[in-house]
């Protein structure tokens, strides 16, 4: 593994919602922590975001949605992923998201949700902890 | 306002108070940094000699009278109570009615509409962009007929209607000139605010359509409308409110909206010929009531007196009614924790205060359980009753602007003044609003706080309580609205019908007509009307904006 290489993360917004506050925060805590970050932006469709993370070959997509339309568009990203054969990409979650749609997320394929309050660093030590680097 | 010999004694005062800070064990001067939530530095006491150069006339006065610091009305809330405007919606347009009602006759005086996010963008529900949206975050409105269901039995004379509605504004008022048309209601005797602002979606929300020319466009066709035809109706709401939730400060909040206003203005005098006093009396305000008390108050009152030297000053305006500012409030959404959720009660309280202390003509409170869901019921009444035990109990509204005179509260005006004046001046030296927001501008200073904000949460130099202090190992239970599945396919079940029945080949025309308009320099407003009255639906509409217009895609600074 190349030690130079730096986790490649796709932060973006699936779906109609446009509360970015969050989205970006988490963004730039990446980027200050050292990670190599695409910001997608808001209304992206799933297929625009598995898209992008192929052709950036992102190691980590970070999806937010404040609508209450997660469980949707969140599984949609995972399965079009599946879809493509593409298994070494992980995907994690914010937003304003029910507890107990989290089973739900993780069955289909979300690694992490994270909820509003979480300190910026434990999204951070999570990353770094549990997402390896591609090594394509 | 104070003679040299007071301010003499002030000032030997103030020497003496140093003296005993020095004596005193608990040296708070030294360790910590007191702020406000938006990090402005707060002295330990304020004095006369923070205000000297305060002229009581021209600075401070009187209520209804220029600046309006004191507030727009001179009787202030003893002549009238804000208006309680909760904002809601949900589900169909059947539910939000029956909630509409509910809320009538719990006291409400003033009907506020949340729609889905479908609704927002300009989608309709059988759209593939509307998949599990349609309903979710507001209630889902495709044509006419959604609307006339939403306004049955609502007295569209006596109640006045606020719609949260932007990138579409004009065909969701355009639907309800109709249902009023419908009702028997003349168009002279209904009254409401379209929220109609795409500056600050542009800046902070993201509720996309079109780029900001045509955008702006469309807005002034609106506003030409509506002082023609609609003379109680608010056509714009010049709106601070998201700008604050996306994360920025209250001096920004303030100066971005205020900039905002000068370029809505300056488009309507250059586009439309109008003068500055045929519309400027009906423009409208939203700002944001969050959590730092006196941030907030002090804000109010800076608003209403920048807003009346530029339109005085800068824009020649001779009404006086065209120098007040009117605003609606609502309590910060985002000062709200998903923590031990019934603190919230708390948190909305202390913010509805600080708006009535600032003035408000209208007020939403946000719900204990909106920071995890739309509110249930139950969570929906105690917001209200907060505003109602403020109004009939408390005794706040007996004395017009208290805190009037306040040193501290005085000396906090001046400094919001003064800072948002600088902001406006960077925005007016970078081209005005418009070349401020594609140079990414407001975007980039709001992103900065905001994560600045996160930065002393996480390190615990600013408090919410029971997310970073006071944390519960327990969670709250707590009921929560749901919204039914079912929601969806009645929505384009009803949607089909309404386009099976219609007049089809007319709906076509009366679409090749708006594009005509669109194209040209007409008013957009009456084919709009016409569209909708023949059950043309929104997004048809807003195909034709996006066609002619273009499509706006956020650039993304971060």
């Amino acid at each position: 593994m190349n030690p130079e290489k730096k986790i490649r993360v796709l932060m973006a917004k699936p779906g109609l919602d446009g509360h970015d506050r969050g989205v970006k925060i988490v963004a730039r805590a990446y980027r200050d922590a050292g990670f190599e970050v695409i910001y997608g932006g808001v209304h992206q469709t799933p297929e625009q975001i598995v898209n992008t993370a192929i052709q950036e070959d992102i190691d980590l997509i970070g999806l937010s949605c404040l609508s209450g339309a997660h469980v949707h568009l969140f599984s949609e990203v995972a399965r079009q992923l599946r879809e493509k054969s593409v298994h070494n990409i992980t995907i994690i979650g914010g937003g304003i998201i029910p507890e107990e749609d989290i089973p739900r997320l993780e069955e289909t394929g979300i690694s992490k949700v994270f909820l509003p309050g979480t300190p910026l660093n434990e999204i951070i030590e999570w990353t770094k902890r549990e997402v390896k680097f591609d090594e394509r | 306002m104070f003679t040299n010999k007071t301010l003499n004694q002030v000032r030997q005062g103030i020497q003496r108070w140093l003296q005993e800070v020095k004596k005193s064990t608990n040296d708070f001067s030294k360790e910590r940094r007191f702020s406000t939530v938006s990090d402005l530095a707060i002295n330990p006491v304020y004095t006369p000699e923070d205000i000297k150069d305060l002229d009581f006339d021209s600075s401070i006065g009187h209520p209804g009278i220029y600046p309006f610091t004191r507030g727009c009305q001179p009787t202030g809330y003893r002549g009238r109570i804000w208006t309680f405007r909760m904002f809601s919606g949900f589900g169909t347009a059947e539910d939000t009615n029956k909630r509409w009602h509910q809320l009538l006759k719990e006291g409400e005086t003033g009907l506020s509409t949340a729609f889905d996010f479908p609704t927002l963008m300009g989608y309709d529900s059988d759209s593939s962009k509307a998949t599990a949206e349609v309903g979710k975050c507001g209630v889902a409105i495709d044509t006419l007929a959604d609307l006339e269901v939403l306004t049955h039995n609502i007295p569209l004379d006596k109640v006045t209607t606020s719609m949260t509605i932007n990138p579409p504004a004009s065909v969701l008022w355009a639907m309800y000139l109709v249902a009023a048309e419908k009702q028997g209601v003349g168009w002279d005797k209904i009254g409401g605010t379209i929220q109609n602002d795409m500056l600050k979606e542009f800046i902070a929300q993201k509720t996309l359509m079109c780029p900001p020319e045509p955008s702006v466009r469309l807005i002034s066709d609106t506003i030409e409308f509506g002082t023609k035809h609609i003379p109680r109706w608010n056509t714009i709401s010049i709106s601070g409110y998201h700008i604050r939730e996306a994360g920025s400060t209250a001096v920004q909040e303030l100066a971005f909206t205020l900039a905002d206003g000068i370029a809505y203005v300056q488009d309507v005098i250059d586009r439309k010929k109008l003068d500055v006093d045929d519309f400027a009396p009906r423009l409208s305000f939203f700002f944001n009531s969050h959590i730092d008390f006196f941030e907030e108050v002090a804000k109010f009152r800076a608003a209403r007196r920048i807003w009346a030297k530029i339109m005085r000053d800068r824009f020649k305006a001779r009404n006086p009614r065209s120098w007040w500012m009117r605003f609606h409030t609502q309590t910060a959404g985002c000062s709200l924790t998903a923590q031990q959720p019934f603190n919230n009660v708390v948190r909305t309280a202390t913010e509805a205060l600080a708006a009535v202390l600032g003035g408000t003509q209208s007020l939403h409170t946000n719900s204990l359980d909106e920071v995890l869901a739309l509110p249930s019921d139950f969570a929906v009444n105690i917001a209200l009753r907060t505003q109602q035990i403020l109004a009939e109990e408390t005794g706040i509204i007996n004395t017009i602007d208290p805190l009037g005179g306040s040193y501290f509260v005085e000396a906090l005006t001046n400094e919001m003044e003064e800072a948002a004046l600088e902001y406006i001046e960077r925005i007016d030296k970078l081209g005005g609003m418009l070349a401020a927001i594609e140079k990414g501008f407001p975007q980039t200073e709001i992103t900065n706080a905001a994560y600045n904000f996160q930065q002393q949460i996480d390190k615990g130099e600013k408090i919410m309580v029971g997310v970073n202090k006071y944390v519960a190992e327990e969670k709250t239970p707590i009921e929560l609205l749901k919204i039914d599945e079912r929601v969806e396919a009645e929505q384009v079940h009803r949607l089909r019908e309404v386009k099976r029945t219609r007049d089809n080949r007319r709906v076509a025309q009366i679409l090749s007509d708006l594009r005509f308009a669109c194209k040209s320099d007409r008013n957009v407003m009456p084919y709009v009307i016409e569209a909708v009255k023949e059950y043309t639906t929104e997004q048809e509409i807003c195909d034709v904006y996006r066609d002619v217009f273009g499509e706006y895609r956020d650039p993304g600074f971060y």
